[in-house]
């Protein structure tokens, strides 16, 4: 699996990793206009990294569940087309906004993605749906977000087990929440983002 | 508004092209029952031009929006929280000030008079009879009117709390929350604070006492009101209110630097705390 156009793998500032072209958000090391894409503390970038075909490319739209800081979606909109983020909480929407700020095809909404009516006034049907909430009831958070995707779409999600319950074996969660998931999707990938990301789940689905 | 049933139109619908204000207030209040292709709707509906003009404006809007309500937010920060709590507190104490004086008044003249809220219900619907009944009523009026206040300003601290501080708030409670980042002064300096400290928030009195020497180090502070604590055994309670200063010092900064909910602190400190009350029983 090549990466999708607008990522690349290269060396920024001594270290070999993916990397993205737009304005830096958290800190990241850049070069030539480079900004590395950081897998530790990106979901989706360790999928990436791993050669998984998550469905992102430069033309997509992109829904984005869970944007909080912006920290990943500043990547995806540096390669993605019309890129909707959601998030929740306040807090990190206050830096979310600051990277919206410079990035034209990037939408901020302040909304749950629990109660997806809220913002299908705005958010047009979709090339993938990318999922990162860390709450109670992920699958059922994907369920409702597939009125979003288009037929040929894709999810690419990332289980937090802690999220889910965190006294309970995260393996046990996982099957819980991908059984919910199937009720709308047809898994086609799952595996563990250790050692980057702990008890965490990456899953690309279509839908059904 | 909120409580309409979703339409299946777009959130520009009705907006004027140009109009941030207006559309800023249909992105954030709207929904929708079903998602459409609202680039080419808004297009063949003459909103936009083209797409492109379409994003562009969708764009200076969402970004509006976003930053509005985040602005919305900081009016119930930290700051706001503290003069919640100590209004709370001030009301509380007034009303019962004013409780104890307008009864030894009232005992004076009637037998039936009592410290408590129910005789200042009763006296504040009677009827005065004399100059001196005048004044006294008028006083349990007051003091119902601080008590439904207290009530108001209690629900303020208690919605401001979960948004300022949801991890917190999670563990402590709305209440010990406020408190915590009162005693502190905010948010960020409760966050820069040791877990030591934390413990010890309030019982200021008492450390000094026991820095000067002599007095014994005092083993918590206002984290006493948490069932964590008081509901511990006393001779466990030094363990149980430094487990829970602990998570509750990350829990501040966790707040204060990143703003996510993470229930995982809480089910960390639920166990420990299990563990230690289980000391000593068999």
């Amino acid at each position: 699996m090549t990466l999708p156009t607008g990522v690349t793998r290269r060396e920024v500032d001594g270290d070999q990793g993916l990397a993205t072209r737009g304005e830096p958000v958290y800190g990241e090391p850049t070069e030539d206009g480079w900004r590395r894409w950081d897998r530790s503390r990106s979901k989706l970038a360790v999928l990436l990294g791993r050669g998984v075909d998550t469905g992102l490319t430069a033309d997509s739209t992109v829904l984005y569940l869970g944007a909080a800081s912006g920290t990943t979606v500043s990547h995806v909109a540096d390669v993605a087309g019309p890129t909707y983020a959601v998030e929740f909480a306040p807090r990190p929407m206050r830096d979310l906004v600051d990277v919206a700020t410079a990035r034209p095809n990037l939408f901020p909404l302040l909304k749950d993605a629990r109660a997806p009516e809220r913002y299908a006034h705005v958010v047009e049907p979709v090339d993938l749906i990318v999922q990162d909430v860390a709450i109670r009831g992920q699958g059922e958070v994907a369920v409702a977000n597939r009125q979003f995707l288009r037929e040929d779409g894709r999810l690419v999600a990332a289980i937090k087990a802690r999220s889910e319950d965190v006294t309970r074996d995260p393996s046990a969660v996982f099957e819980d929440v991908l059984d919910t998931i199937g009720e709308a999707y047809e898994i086609r990938h799952r595996e563990r983002l250790e050692p980057f990301h702990e008890d965490h789940l990456g899953v690309v689905a279509e839908p059904k | 508004m909120s409580d309409d049933p979703p339409t299946e139109t777009g959130w520009f619908d009705g907006v004027e092209s140009g109009d941030v204000d207006v559309g800023v207030e249909a992105v954030r209040s709207g929904a929708s029952g079903q998602v459409r292709e609202w680039p080419a709707v808004a297009v063949d509906a003459g909103f936009a031009a083209d797409e492109s003009a379409y994003y562009e404006q969708l764009h200076e809007i969402t970004v509006t929006a976003a930053r509005e309500a985040v602005r919305r937010r900081e009016g119930a920060d930290d700051q706001q929280l503290i003069h919640g709590i100590r209004t709370l507190d001030d009301c509380l104490r007034l009303a019962n000030e004013l409780t104890e004086r307008v009864a030894e008044w009232a005992g004076s003249r009637d037998p039936d008079a009592a410290v408590d809220t129910a005789y200042i219900e009763r006296l504040a619907d009677r009827e005065p009879s004399d100059p001196i009944e005048e004044r006294l009523v008028s006083l349990a009026e007051r003091i119902r009117g601080l008590q439904s206040e207290a009530a108001a300003v209690r629900a303020f601290v208690e919605q401001s709390a979960h948004a300022v501080a949801p991890n917190l708030t999670a563990m402590a409670g709305p209440e010990l929350a406020a408190r915590l980042i009162a005693l502190a002064g905010g948010l960020e300096e409760l966050a820069k604070k040791p877990a030591g400290t934390v413990q010890v928030l309030g019982a200021e009195d008492a450390l000094f006492a026991h820095l000067r020497g002599g007095a014994p180090s005092p083993k918590h502070g206002v984290i006493y009101t948490h069932e964590y604590v008081r509901g511990t055994a006393p001779a466990n309670r030094g363990s149980a209110a430094r487990a829970l200063s602990g998570k509750l010092a990350i829990a501040a900064r966790i707040d204060h630097y990143s703003g996510e909910y993470r229930p995982e602190i809480e089910a960390e400190l639920d166990d420990r705390i299990e563990r230690i009350r289980a000391r000593g029983e068999v």
